[in-house]
């Protein structure tokens, strides 16, 4: 009794110090969570009624929260959580035998806890690292290209470091599988080449803010994260509305299956993207900005604050920034736990505010209404950076790259069948065909345009241009060769969209849970053309019914393979009318053992 | 006809709108059925069930959270419109555990009298059997979870209508589910059986003990008509 009264003494201590390095504010909630998290390993009830008294808040709301996210415990795990990535990539390199050896290595089981608390395994959806699969995070610390024969080095790291987890970082840091590649392997004129830190942001301070939405809105930016609504438009709705004060925020949560471009911005152009945000903030008469790093980056944190660091002492941040009196701005990171819902813009806000990360109704808009209720403008990493060149280089010389509708350049994180995976900076107006050539995938039989999300397309496409007038994408591109079976890849996709639904509506929520169960029936051969039938009508409604994006493009991967492979689906299903979804005399197996005698109908007969 | 007031068009037909209302509200007045689960009229709308999309302009949206603009042309009534919400109903009916013929709530449920409105038989979609907790420890109220549809009308019902935050929502995606202020259950909650909480759930999921069967099946509302028939009735009265 008077050891729990003390545990629970000392861990409302921990959590009162969460509570006020964060201002007692409860907009916050979702830092103070993860930092109680970090602290305890998991967000014990106790925790949970403790914060909700000291914020003011009903425990079901902290609760709600918590509940939320895939990398916050309500129950411990183990002391060290080794989340090996799930994706179609990692599978079609080895993951699964991977697991296979560290199930054996640690004696737990996928999805467990070893008994003695010490290891928890479990999948997880895509780190970012497709370029380096197989990959894991171990609390957090991003391990890549593992290989079977890895496995027991890895775990003897672990081994060594679970009585003392602060050295595990750096005990881990020795290993040849903590090496990140750099996956830069096409640098292009408009987001790597070569300049001066501060070119665009002093370029954009000789302007007014009107006459930088301007040059924006000539440049033809659009936005980069997949939707490509102009850059400009947004900015001048958000200027234009009436608010205390305006917000911009950096979507550094990319989650889409496939990518990693954002990844590669945010260790080798930080400053761009930084200078971006600046920007937008002096263009929106914004005084604060915030970049959501998804959870997955963590690894990129200290190196994202020491470069805010270094803008701060060079006055390219804080007060009077460049000397501009007046002219003050300043940018906080959040990290994110491992919900891709959150990459919607409004589910992002929404998570900022603490909350779990359903998406809002819109409108009203962001740019209306956002962050805190205020005039708010989310823009995608990548679209940061272009902004920064564009204002150091002219709205003329971007809109020579790419295309009329398309301006500039497109990063393409490229990985599958390939011989050059990685990061292509390309233009705008690129074909398919152009792209394998690049990266060495001339054997593609499909290509997965955009993640999951987007299109799955077969070689009659190839000669499609990457762009939003003809085939639009976020960035990801999965190429896979003859020798891969799209079915199973279509319903890996389905069971990353179950797993990432947030549940608010119905049709995403159930749909996309039941098309992992109906492709499963397909895929056991137990499908007939009925059964496909009803897959689509279901998609069909699922993308004209669902509140949000991942709901309305959630059966794409399915629509796209039954537009573009049909061969593929004819011949997956069985010649026959009717296949019950279950099996009856399996099911009926354990009654007639019970009851020693058939069904009374067959006995009859 | 106030001055500000404006039209809209469903389904071919003018229906009034003043600005403030949703498409849904003014179809309301008017008598025109939007087919909704999630939504009461004295709540904020939710945009859950999704029953009430539309074609919008050419565009599918939801309509209880949708404000009434000048001009707008919108299909309701059609058979790809009713065959999408079908099939939403479905999804509900699998996804929880709803056993009608034995649920109390039989005859006077909305899920129920909307899949005899919409036209659906049986369900051909996997039923999940989930498990679903009961919550019985309230001394008036019980909380049966197999029948809950996450329509959420209790959790905004609780916070604009009581000022407190009773329900809340747990877990993510299919694993969602109602959760309420206390970790040992609704009997520790400040819930009332007077409260607007306790009195707004579409299904048998949030009940009054006490209360079963006191109208015998047969009698009950929907029994007697179909759902959105108060609503058509209006419909009726303009006309005439």
């Amino acid at each position: 009794m008077k050891a729990t009264g003390m545990m629970q003494t000392a861990m409302r201590e921990t959590l009162d110090a969460i509570v006020k390095s964060i201002g007692n504010d409860r907009t916050r909630l979702f830092s103070i969570v993860q930092a109680v998290q970090a602290s305890l390993g998991h967000v014990p009830d106790a925790a949970i009624d403790h914060l909700a008294q000291r914020l003011g808040m009903h425990r079901v709301e902290v609760a709600d929260t918590v509940s939320f996210y895939t990398f916050l415990d309500r129950e411990k795990k183990g002391d060290i959580h080794i989340r090996l990535t799930k994706s179609p990539i990692s599978l079609m390199q080895g993951a699964p035998e991977v697991a296979q050896a560290f199930e054996e290595a640690l004696g737990v089981r996928m999805g467990q806890t070893s008994r003695d608390g010490k290891y928890a395994l479990s999948w997880t959806s895509d780190i970012g690292m497709a370029d380096q699969e197989p990959s894991a995070l171990v609390n957090g610390v991003p391990l890549t290209r593992i290989t079977v024969a890895d496995v027991p080095e890895i775990v003897a790291a672990l081994r060594a470091s679970v009585s003392n987890l602060s050295a595990l970082e750096a005990t881990l840091g020795q290993l040849p599988n903590a090496l990140i590649g750099s996956s830069l392997v096409s640098p292009g004129p408009v987001l790597f080449a070569p300049t001066n830190r501060g070119a665009g942001l002093r370029a954009a301070l000789n302007l007014s803010p009107e006459q930088v939405i301007d040059v924006i809105t000539r440049a033809r930016l659009r936005g980069r994260g997949g939707a490509g609504f102009p850059t400009g438009m947004k900015w001048k709705a958000c200027r234009q509305a009436k608010g205390e004060t305006r917000y911009v925020i950096c979507n550094a949560d990319e989650g889409e299956p496939g990518t990693f471009k954002d990844r590669v911005l945010l260790t080798q152009v930080p400053d761009r993207v930084f200078a971006g945000m600046t920007i937008a903030g002096y263009a929106l008469g914004a005084r604060e900005g915030i970049m959501y790093l998804r959870g997955e980056y963590r690894c990129l944190w200290n190196h994202l604050q020491q470069t805010l660091f270094q803008r701060r002492r060079q006055n390219l941040l804080g007060k009077d920034i460049c000397g501009l009196d007046g002219f003050d701005f300043d940018i906080r990171i959040e990290l994110g736990a491992g919900a891709y819902i959150c990459g919607e813009e409004s589910a992002l806000i929404e998570s900022l505010e603490g909350k779990r990360g359903a998406p809002r109704d819109r409108p009203p808009f962001p740019t209306e209404r956002g962050y805190l209720q205020q005039p708010t403008s989310v823009n995608n990493v990548e679209t940061l950076a272009c902004v920064t060149r564009i204002l150091e280089k002219g709205a003329d010389w971007f809109r020579q790259f790419g295309t009329k509708e398309s301006t500039g350049t497109k990063l393409l994180s490229v990985c599958g069948d390939c011989e050059e995976p990685g990061v292509y900076e390309v233009p705008f107006g690129i074909t398919v065909n152009e792209v394998l050539d690049l990266v060495g995938g001339g054997n593609a039989e499909a290509v997965q345009v955009g993640g999951p999300s987007g299109q799955c397309i077969a070689p009659k496409d190839f000669g499609r241009q990457l762009c939003f007038e003809d085939l639009p994408t976020g960035g990801s591109t999965m190429v896979f060769g003859p020798h891969r079976d799209l079915l199973a890849i279509v319903r890996q996709f389905a069971e990353f969209f179950a797993h990432e639904a947030c549940g608010w509506c119905v049709p995403c929520r159930v749909g996309t849970t039941v098309f992992v169960q109906m492709l499963d029936k397909i895929l056991d051969d137990r499908g007939t053309l009925d059964d496909v039938q009803r897959l689509e009508s279901l998609c069909r409604t699922v993308g004209r019914t669902s509140r949000c994006g991942l709901g309305q493009t959630a059966p794409n991967p399915i629509l796209s393979t039954l537009r573009n492979f049909p061969r593929l689906w004819e011949d997956r299903i069985k010649q026959t009318d009717f296949i019950p979804a279950f099996d009856l005399e399996q099911s009926l197996r354990t009654a007639i053992a019970v009851q020693g005698r058939l069904p009374a109908a067959e006995e009859d007969s | 006809m106030s001055e500000a007031s404006f039209a809209i068009t469903v389904d071919g037909v003018k229906v009034p709108a003043r600005p403030g209302q949703t498409v849904l509200q003014a179809c309301d007045e008017a008598g025109v059925y939007i087919p909704r689960l999630c939504y009461h009229p004295d709540l904020p709308p939710g945009g859950h069930c999704r029953l009430c999309t539309c074609k919008i302009n050419g565009r599918h949206g939801s309509t209880c959270n949708l404000a009434a603009a000048p001009g707008m042309v919108i299909e309701n009534d059609t058979s790809e419109l009713n065959d999408d919400r079908r099939t939403i109903v479905e999804l509900l009916f699998i996804e929880g555990n709803h056993f009608c013929p034995a649920c109390e709530k039989s005859g006077d449920c909305e899920l129920q009298a909307m899949a005899y409105r919409l036209g659906l038989e049986a369900p051909r979609l996997p039923y999940q059997w989930a498990p679903r907790q009961m919550d019985a420890s309230h001394p008036e109220i019980y909380l049966d979870r197999n029948r809950c549809i996450l329509c959420c009308r209790c959790v905004r019902a609780s916070r604009t209508e009581d000022g407190k935050a009773v329900f809340g929502l747990e877990g993510r995606g299919i694993q969602m589910r109602i959760a309420v202020d206390a970790a040992t259950g609704l009997g520790n909650t400040d819930l009332e059986a007077s409260d607007k909480a306790s009195d707004v759930c579409p299904v048998g999921c949030i009940v009054h003990k006490g209360t079963a069967f006191q109208l015998p099946y047969g009698q009950r509302r929907f029994d007697q008509v179909p759902i959105g028939a108060e609503i058509e009735a209006k419909r009726m009265e303009v006309r005439e």
